[in-house]
């Protein structure tokens, strides 16, 4: 178990590496920091003096190693726009993009179960063919037309729910505001983590309905139906059990995957939370600002994943993890 | 009264474009705690005939006519509340391979006491009690260990012991083993076989074996079916069908055993293959195998008729018997 986690430690360093070279490398080809610091009116040799004081004309690796040796002491450079260190500025943003993602992970994980278990014993019934139909329907549709189309029918049209921005939040510790323990709170980030949810329940229900048709034809479904097991222990006991297997491990992809897409549902709830504050980076070339938020969303992404893969080896007895450490 | 009396069991598969029989008119008995073999080649419909007995056959599998009366009541009228009572309790099933029946998330123990709970009201530590005792029945070293394994962790022959444990949990009248053997090694198929009969014997348990291997047959049961393209083609008392086969089919069966044939010598096969199940000729189905058929054979289907000691579903068994008889005394 130990070394099993020291190696995944490992790898996660490894992968993490990479990102910093990927984010560092395209830094040089967003603009040059200068104007965004002085800006135009000043002259070619105060330039050149501000370049050499700045480091920027050391050679590509001594430049990386110093932002790499600064960043493993959790500085990723200052925003020119806040004139903050760029750490800073996400984690206040960051749970309310986490909040987000959460919401959203509530309602798929709530509602992919039930509706893929559905499906998949009652593939023929009317409920199943509607909830597949409308499955295909959010996969299709991108998430920032499905948030201007709730917008437009909840917001708009009905005035049920607010079209932005987070609400009555309550202050629990640091920088961390929740929506979650107040009911303004709830009427906001319920659109939004819909919206979140829109492409990702759909391929959940999908994915557990295969997986889970696959586990019903399986032997030892059919023992345990030729021992008088009930079904509803053999649906959610036998098959359930195993349909989740490969589902944790996509889940825990996917779960990164929709921090990224946080950038279109805030954008166009006008969410304060990082994805958001990436776009409004891009959009002043706010360079320290980006690569921060790059590797920020990348270390989020390989410790799910991580995570993901140790509750896996937990969860799976044939997974030995003391054996996949040697 | 028998414990088990099945009338004119027939089964189909709807297809997508026909339906075919994959059971035709079947009937037997079975008395309390006798054994009886159900012999065949693949595709035959022995296991069709297991999950039958179960009722369950799965999609788009079905029964399609005749009765099951196990114990005086049919299962074929039966709910799927009622048939849940018996399945696993009065009734239970060995699958054929111990690699894949468990279920490999839920450990022994799980999957025993469950079986427990499913028919009597009992706590786990009770249910665990029992199962512990049924472990050692069958053998198993340390059958206390055993109940916090995964299946992962057991041998093959491991893990049909277990099964067989299982079956026995509720102390049923009848269990039907699916070619419980045939995914194991050679060494520990003759074990398990032998447990089977010494367990059966002892709580005076019906078994229905389903296999292929005349041989086990010959050791384990006392009646046998010759089955062949869904119907029954011989049955009768396992001596006389081992000793005295009527039926061509069943002749050629154990003639093809190697034990009758001489080193060197090339395994008497039967020609041909058992027709599928959508292309059954007119006539006798084993008809165009059969190097003793004439054209009545290929018109007319045979009926299962009392023969001397057995039963026998050919034309020809009478003409086919003198020659032998004339054959051994020349």
């Amino acid at each position: 178990m130990l070394a099993y986690l020291v190696k995944r430690v490992f790898q996660a360093i490894a992968v993490m590496f990479a990102i910093s070279l990927i984010g560092f490398a395209i830094q040089d080809n967003l603009g040059d920091p200068l104007r965004e610091l002085v800006g135009q009116s000043v002259s070619e040799e105060v330039r050149q003096q501000l370049r050499d004081e700045l480091g920027l004309n050391d050679s590509f690796m001594t430049q990386y190693l110093r932002f790499a040796g600064n960043a493993l002491q959790g500085d990723l450079g200052t925003s020119y726009f806040f004139k903050e260190p760029a750490l800073d500025v996400i984690l206040k943003k960051l749970p309310a993009t986490l909040e987000l993602v959460m919401g959203a992970t509530l309602i798929i994980v709530g509602l992919s179960v039930p509706l893929g278990v559905y499906t998949a014993i009652k593939p023929n019934a009317i409920l199943s063919r509607i909830i597949m139909g409308v499955s295909i329907i959010g996969i299709s549709i991108p998430v920032f037309l499905t948030a201007i189309l709730m917008i437009f029918v909840f917001s708009v049209e009905y005035g049920w729910f607010p079209s932005f921005g987070r609400g009555e939040v309550v202050h629990v510790f640091g920088s961390w505001d929740t929506n979650f323990l107040s009911a303004d709170g709830w009427m906001h980030i319920l659109l939004p983590s819909v919206a979140l949810a829109s492409i990702m329940l759909p391929l959940f229900v999908r994915l557990i309905r295969a997986e889970m048709m696959e586990v019903l034809q399986s032997e030892y479904v059919k023992y345990a139906k030729a021992k008088g097991i009930r079904p509803f222990r053999i649906y959610f006991v036998h098959a359930l059990k195993n349909t989740l297997l490969p589902v944790i491990t996509v889940g825990g992809v996917q779960i990164g995957t929709m921090v990224a897409y946080t950038i279109l549902t805030e954008t166009v709830f006008q969410w304060p939370g990082m994805g958001f504050m990436f776009l409004e980076a891009v959009n002043r070339v706010d360079t320290p600002l980006i690569v921060a938020y790059l590797i920020v969303v990348g270390f989020i992404f390989v410790v799910t994943n991580t995570i993901v893969d140790l509750i896996y080896g937990l969860v799976n007895p044939t997974v030995n993890l003391a054996r996949m450490g040697a | 009264m028998s414990l088990l009396s099945v009338r004119d069991l027939s089964v189909k598969f709807a297809m997508r474009d026909q339906t075919v029989t994959a059971l035709n008119h079947i009937s037997f008995d079975l008395a309390k705690g006798e054994r009886l073999g159900i012999v065949g080649e693949s595709g035959a419909g022995k296991s069709i005939t297991g999950f039958a007995l179960m009722n369950l056959l799965s999609r788009p599998g079905f029964i399609d006519s005749g009765s099951i009366h196990f114990e005086g009541e049919d299962i074929v009228q039966m709910s799927e509340a009622q048939m849940r009572t018996i399945r696993g309790n009065r009734m239970a099933m060995i699958f054929q391979d111990p690699m894949v029946t468990l279920n490999p998330v839920l450990t022994i123990g799980q999957q025993m006491v469950e079986t427990l709970q499913a028919h009597r009201k009992l706590s786990k530590a009770e249910a665990e009690q029992i199962a512990i005792v049924k472990l050692r029945e069958v053998y198993i070293p340390s059958p206390e260990e055993r109940l916090g394994q995964y299946p992962h962790e057991l041998s093959g022959g491991m893990r049909q012991r277990i099964i067989i444990a299982i079956a026995l949990l509720l102390d049923p009248e009848l269990i039907i083993a699916d070619e419980p053997t045939t995914a194991l090694d050679v060494t520990i198929q003759a074990d398990i076989m032998e447990l089977l009969l010494e367990l059966c014997q002892s709580n005076k348990v019906g078994l229905i074996l389903i296999t292929h291997d005349l041989g086990v047959v010959s050791q384990m049961t006392e009646r046998t079916l010759v089955m062949y393209a869904g119907r029954i083609i011989e049955a009768g008392r396992t001596r006389e069908i081992i000793n005295d086969p009527q039926h061509p089919y069943t002749q050629g069966l154990i003639n093809a055993l190697p034990q009758q044939t001489l080193p060197g010598q090339r395994l008497k096969q039967i020609p041909g293959n058992m027709p599928g199940l959508d292309a059954v000729p007119v006539g006798c189905p084993f008809a165009p195998r059969c190097q003793f058929a004439v054209d009545h054979c290929r018109t007319t289907l045979p009926e299962l008729v009392r023969y001397g000691d057995v039963e026998v579903a050919c034309h020809e068994v009478n003409r086919l018997h003198e020659t032998r008889t004339e054959d051994q005394s020349a």
